[in-house]
């Protein structure tokens, strides 16, 4: 396992640019996830990494040596791609062993028997071994695939996506074996998602991209306390950070355009008056939809408030966050 | 606007029983969510009360006429598809006036109603514009905007959202309600999300295997499930199961794991000794130094303002959804408090929920 370095990574597709000038360190043994939208450039950083694309300008050196002249199979890395992509007419026992019999590897077959048990039983799915591919579950597929990853020892596992395929529960399930398996190997994990939760909860790092730029790199904590914009302060929390225009609220923070205020920065029970428009009851928590004056807030409630449509309630921010006219974070 | 009442609806395919004698009632103005797994039933339940498959037995009302046996075209609801099947040669105008020139309405009242539709849509800068290049969000309002055009009494939905990815289906699902909201009109609304369902139903059917699981609000299908089914598919963690084997009787108000009694709403059921399962949700599990029961922490989960700590205990895994300023350390060994009222007792058996003071005003199907 070894430090992933981008260094000033550029890369455009006719006009459209899709990464610009990406640095950025994925620590060895770590869990790195992209977090961006659709077109954000994450898809692009792990292809370029992967030797699947070629980049316009700047580097990548994998356990500190320049691997841009190096084919995809001489960069030891593991792809697991959103669709998982297995070999229909195999069991799920070939379909594991599959890379381990490229002649690249030439493992003896004892060897392969062994490493395929060890994975399988990583994945809970040692019972499934002699069953065809096809006659799994979505998920017991999808684990597969990224059981095929996993059997080879790669420098650095490439995950584009693999769990937006699947179901809501299994997703939850998965994020929590993706977690432990990451502990359990040490291996060193990039990972690309546009699922808030997956970032909060796997990551050790976080990098967010913003149409091709990485604006912001640090733990989920960080990224959720200490946002650098009102870009990155939008990415993560549910329900999503309130943006407002600074002087919502009375005198602004000097320089300041908009006002960000998540749940926990708007306190109830003085301050302005704002209607309820609707109450959402997900279960554990109420989210309120407030107008206040032109403006719309939502923020949460006891599960079990009695507010209702039309009621009124009075609200003021603490500690909110500053933003510029440009985004900015003012601190 | 309508009412639709579905009694003892049955739909078989060959020897496969899709559906297995639904019944419950959609008020007028509700919006109303279908939900379960794939292959649960929902799909087939919405596609008979459109009249796009015929029931093998039981009766739909719309406004208390039964129209079970009526071909699609004489019930007169809007059906909106996951893939919002536009006609692609037709600029947005015309796909959205469609179905009102083909009924043969005047052209200047054609005119009329689009305008009103593309309003209430916020389209109308882009009515004249060929639906090839539309934005994902913009097509799926065209294609609502054909479904509201001819007033329809009720519309069905079918996973209108599922193509669409997190961030813009969270705006889409509010929008789609803030529309609700002004119209008024009887929606039925299949998913298999149920955090959508929550959000934005007023009452929710939960379906398994063909059958009605449970049907009331989101708020009381999450807080009394009726069965360990509906407890597991609602909630995000869902609702956490300690297994153990016991009998209790009428009036009890505590049940025993191990050697440490549990405080539960007051029982009013009795059970000779079986497995049984105490349902717990997360956020009612309290970690504390003091409490006799004991876990052990195996991970915690970061969330921003809270975090999700899965335990072991010696009645199986289960999460507790604690602040995140709370120290969850890997490998320490914690009491648990469980919120009494917020207690659940299932025989693990049929997975069917024991009646309790708390959930006793719950209508159970």
């Amino acid at each position: 396992m070894s430090e992933v370095v981008l260094s000033n990574l550029t890369k455009s597709f006719g006009q459209t640019k899709a990464l610009r000038d990406v640095s950025l360190t994925i620590p060895d043994g770590s869990f790195v996830v992209l977090l961006g939208p659709t077109g954000a450039g994450k898809t692009t950083t792990l292809r370029l990494i992967a030797g699947l694309e070629k980049p316009d300008s700047g580097d990548i050196r994998i356990a500190g040596a320049s691997v841009a002249l190096e084919t995809p199979a001489q960069r030891d890395v593991a792809m697991v791609f959103q669709q998982y992509s297995l070999y229909p007419h195999l069991t799920v026992r070939d379909n594991l062993a599959f890379p381990l019999r490229s002649p690249m590897i030439a493992m003896p077959e004892v060897e392969i028997a062994r490493q395929v048990q060890k994975v399988a039983e990583v994945l809970r799915i040692p019972h499934k071994l002699d069953n065809k591919a096809t006659a799994l579950s979505g998920g017991e597929m999808q684990r597969v695939s990224i059981g095929r990853a996993l059997v080879r020892n790669p420098r650095i596992y490439l995950m584009d996506e693999p769990l937006s395929s699947l179901d809501a529960k299994l997703r939850a399930d998965l994020r929590v074996e993706l977690k432990r398996i990451h502990a359990e190997l040490g291996a060193t994990f990039l990972y690309v998602t546009h699922d808030q939760i997956e970032a909060m909860t796997m990551a050790t790092h976080v990098g967010v991209l913003d149409q091709g730029r990485l604006v912001q790199f640090g733990t989920p904590r960080e990224i959720y306390e200490d946002p650098v914009s009102t870009y990155v302060a939008s990415r993560l929390g549910q329900p999503r950070m309130t943006l407002l225009p600074a002087d919502a609220f009375g005198q602004p923070r000097p320089g300041a355009a908009q006002i960000g205020l998540r749940p926990e920065n708007i306190r109830q029970g003085s301050g302005q008056r704002a209607t309820v428009r609707r109450v959402e009851r997900l279960g554990d928590q109420t989210r309120l939809h407030l107008d206040m004056g032109p403006h719309q807030i939502i923020t949460l409630a006891d599960a079990h408030t009695p507010l209702g449509p039309d009621d009124v309630i009075e609200i003021h921010p603490e500690n909110p966050l500053w933003f510029d006219a440009s985004g900015d974070r003012i601190r | 606007m309508a009412e639709i009442v579905i009694k003892n609806l049955r739909k078989e395919f060959g020897a496969f029983t899709a559906v297995k004698g639904s019944s419950f009632t959609i008020k007028d103005g509700e919006f109303f969510m279908l939900l379960g797994p794939s292959g649960c039933g929902k799909t087939t339940t919405l596609r008979m009360i459109a009249g796009l498959e015929l029931p093998t037995s039981g009766e739909i009302l719309i406004d208390g006429e039964d129209v079970s046996q009526r071909p699609a075209s004489q019930r007169d609801i809007a059906m909106v598809f996951q893939m919002f099947a536009l006609y692609p040669h037709m600029n947005v105008r015309k796909n959205i006036s469609y179905p009102l020139v083909s009924q043969g309405v005047p052209k200047a009242q054609v005119q009329a109603k689009v305008a009103e539709v593309a309003k209430i849509l916020g389209i109308e800068d882009i009515l004249n514009k060929p639906v090839g290049g539309l934005s994902g969000g913009d097509r799926q309002r065209v294609a609502l905007g054909r479904a509201i055009v001819r007033n329809p009494k009720a519309f069905m939905m079918d996973e209108p959202l599922g193509a669409l990815d997190a961030e813009f289906r969270e705006h889409m699902s509010q929008e789609l309600r803030a529309l609700h909201d002004r119209m008024g009109a009887t929606t039925v609304y299949v998913t298999h999300d149920q955090l959508e369902a929550m959000q934005m139903g007023d009452k929710i059917v939960v379906m398994n295997h063909g059958v009605v699981e449970q049907f009331g609000t989101p708020q009381d299908i999450y807080d009394h499930p009726a069965t360990m089914f509906v407890a597991d598919f609602i909630g995000s963690p869902s609702m956490n199961f300690l297994r153990f084997d016991g009998s209790f009787n009428r009036g009890d108000r505590s049940v025993s794991l191990g050697d440490t009694p549990i405080a539960l709403p007051e029982l009013q059921d009795e059970a000779s000794p079986r497995p049984l399962a105490l349902g717990v949700r997360p956020e009612h599990v309290t970690l504390s130094d003091t409490a006799p029961y004991r876990g052990k922490i195996l991970a915690s989960e970061y969330l921003g303002t809270t975090q999700i700590v899965t335990l072991s205990t010696p009645n199986g895994t289960i999460k507790a959804r604690a602040p995140a300023s709370q120290p969850a350390p890997v490998g320490d060994s914690v009491g648990l408090e469980f919120r009494q009222q917020t207690l659940a007792l299932f025989d693990a058996g049929t997975g069917r929920a024991f009646a309790t003071a708390a959930n006793a005003g719950v209508h159970h199907v």
